[in-house]
């Protein structure tokens, strides 16, 4: 395992409680590699262990990476607590993303849960960059409380590109989206079956129910896709930690097509 | 590929070359009750004269009752410890005004020869070849050490109990490429080996050597002595047909065998470390106590590991049962997709560590006898 290239914070926004945006660049400046929508590096505070966090921000911004991440260990803690000019150990990007070319000319499901909106932002933004390349697109987000939901100043500009719906368990008096989980709003919103893709990304309990209700809506496996998350200490194949199933998933995902890996969807502990 | 016969009084002859050669040389001794592979200065350092008795958690070594020097079968540990280190650093970074600055790990350990390496092992070091180098991301120093490495294998005359090479086509007989082949052939005509050599570093280390050509007799007496320990593995207990196993064990996923072998396992991680082929590891940041100066160690891990699978929240796989069943259909079923090929070689060791007496082919006999397809 090689060393990690050195990156500079550029800054530090605090999305929700615990949950932070930052923007890193390469210390030596230039560019950096470019990435696909879907696919993570992994970011190593000083000391404090390293961990795969998704690109969150848009493919087309040059010079800069954004990664969006949840301090709820050792290794999220440090990484959220740095500041700007702070310097951090990245490598990457790693993995296989969402589907950007079976996405072209069909309607867009965009599924998510909690923190699993940061991956699909990349996505969300290729398709307001362009939404004349889609047939059209929704945005299905559910979370806790309306003040744990993540990108909402963001979403305005959205809404142009996407019919957003917004639900949370729980409601406070001014909130005005739906109440309960996601699959609700999914289960009466209007899209062309036959020619739908779903992208799916969220806890696991939340993408099974999500998988259940784009079925009985009438999408085909094959073009439903979610993003697993598993423990992973290389990224390369080699820790062994992200096996499932037959699957690696930082190299075979953490984006897979759920008609592949139907099977081991539904095992418990796997 | 040339035949050709070495006494056993000249063994050492063998040892000194690969010395001379700059190689340094492990193969197996005998470490208190039990073979394993440590560095070797001479042929006296071999187990001459003992074999082990091997079965559910079981490991003797007893009197041979001869003079052979690889009358044991497998030593305790595998080669891969030479090859892919329990605990090696990867980097060092120093953090100085705010500024991280890596320092990469050199490599500069000298060329290996084993001497003793069977079949199965041969398979399994070429097994992690194919984790380690062949995918998308190469592991630079298992690359280093295995493109330098010198083998010297020898052909089993003899099976443990628990050895189902013959199950899992992964031996008796030596197939694969080696250095040299030694086979020991002890008889009225006296204690030699028959050595083939099958590269040309094979060559260069064995032209300084006393050889002999070796007869027809010499090469049909090896061939018979071959036989012998396949003919053991085959009227054994463990001898069974593994082609149909990929199917179905990710058939059974939720099979009542998964948790009858959980209610004995200790989930000690035994057989994930003394299995030649398994690699998973961890990688672990320290840092000392001026807070300035961090490392980064990799070090093997197992599966029956809980903070294996630790995602924020907990482990994925809580349960012993969890945890057997992904260490048993990755090795030989999962393996299957992701290197094409299993991930066992019958050499039986995880049958003979396992604390708990558990025993691979048992288990896959139980799933079979509960196979709801």
């Amino acid at each position: 395992m090689n060393p990690p290239a050195i990156f500079t914070v550029l800054d530090r926004r605090e999305e929700i409680p615990h949950t932070v945006t930052l923007r890193i660049q390469p210390a030596q400046g230039g560019t950096v590699t470019p990435f696909a929508p879907g696919q993570f590096n992994m970011l190593y505070g000083f000391g404090s262990g390293e961990v795969p966090i998704s690109f969150s921000g848009a493919t087309a911004e040059q010079g800069y990476y954004s990664h969006t991440l949840r301090a709820v260990g050792k290794s999220t803690e440090a990484l959220a607590r740095l500041q700007p000019g702070d310097q951090l150990g990245v490598r990457g990007p790693f993995g296989r993303g969402w589907p950007m070319d079976q996405l072209a000319g069909r309607h867009v499901l965009i599924i998510a849960g909690g923190l699993g909106l940061a991956p699909l932002q990349p996505l969300i933004e290729a398709i307001v960059a362009k939404p004349a390349d889609y047939l059209g697109a929704q945005l299905f987000y559910g979370g806790r409380r309306p003040e744990e939901l993540l990108y909402l100043a963001r979403m305005a500009a959205w809404r142009d590109a996407l019919n957003v719906e917004l639900t949370v368990d729980m409601a406070s008096r001014d909130w005005s989206g739906h109440v309960g989980v996601v699959t609700g709003p999914l289960a009466s919103a209007k899209f062309p079956a036959s020619n739908t893709v779903a992208v799916v990304c969220g806890p696991e309990i939340m993408m099974r129910f999500a998988v259940r209700t784009l079925q009985q809506r009438g999408l085909d496996d094959a073009s439903i896709y979610l993003s697993m998350e598993r423990n992973m200490h290389c990224a390369l194949g080699h820790c062994g930690r992200c096996q499932w199933g037959p699957n690696f998933v930082c190299k075979d995902g953490p984006v897979f097509r759920y008609s592949d890996i139907a099977p081991w969807f539904h095992v418990r502990e796997l | 590929m040339r035949t050709s016969i070495l006494a056993a009084a000249d063994l050492d002859e063998l040892i000194q070359s690969l010395k001379a050669a700059g190689y340094q040389v492990i193969g197996p001794v005998r470490d208190d009750a039990a073979v394993v592979y440590d560095d070797i200065n001479s042929a006296t350092d071999l187990p001459r004269g003992w074999v082990d008795e091997q079965e559910k958690g079981h490991y003797r070594l007893l009197p041979a009752g001869d003079d052979r020097y690889f009358g044991y079968t497998v030593a305790a540990n595998a080669w891969k410890r030479f090859l892919n280190p329990p605990r090696k650093r990867l980097w060092r970074v120093v953090r100085q005004d705010g500024k991280l600055q890596f320092i990469p790990e050199s490599d500069s350990a000298p060329p290996l020869a084993f001497i003793g390496v069977r079949s199965c092992e041969l398979h399994a070091i070429h097994i992690q070849d194919r984790v380690l180098i062949d995918g998308a991301h190469c592991d630079e120093g298992y690359r280093q050490r295995r493109r330098h490495l010198f083998t010297v294998a020898v052909n089993c005359t003899r099976a443990a109990a628990t050895c189902f090479c013959t199950s899992m086509h992964t031996g008796p007989r030596v197939e694969l490429q080696s250095d040299l082949v030694l086979t020991e052939l002890l008889d009225e005509h006296g204690h030699r080996f028959l050595l083939e050599t099958g590269t040309d570093a094979g060559h260069r280390i064995t032209a300084s050597l006393p050889l002999m050509p070796a007869t027809d007799d010499d090469t049909a007496l090896a061939e018979s002595r071959i036989n012998i320990a396949r003919e053991q593995m085959l009227a054994g207990p463990r001898q069974f047909d593994s082609s149909g196993i990929h199917n179905l064990l990710f058939s059974n996923m939720e099979s009542p065998a998964w948790d009858a072998v959980a209610e004995r396992c200790l989930s000690c991680a035994n057989c994930t470390l003394a299995c030649p082929t398994c690699f998973c590891f961890a990688v672990e940041d320290t840092t000392d106590l001026t807070g300035d100066h961090a490392e980064r160690w990799q070090r093997w891990d197992s599966c029956f590991n809980g903070a294996f699978s630790h995602v924020h929240g907990g482990s994925v796989r809580n349960s012993t049962r969890a945890r057997y069943r992904q260490w048993m259909t990755h090795k030989l079923a999962g393996w299957v997709d992701q290197f094409g090929q299993s991930g066992c070689v019958g050499c039986g060791r995880c049958i003979s560590w396992c604390p708990a007496g558990i025993d691979i082919t048992e288990q896959l006999q139980a799933i079979a006898e509960g196979d709801a397809s």
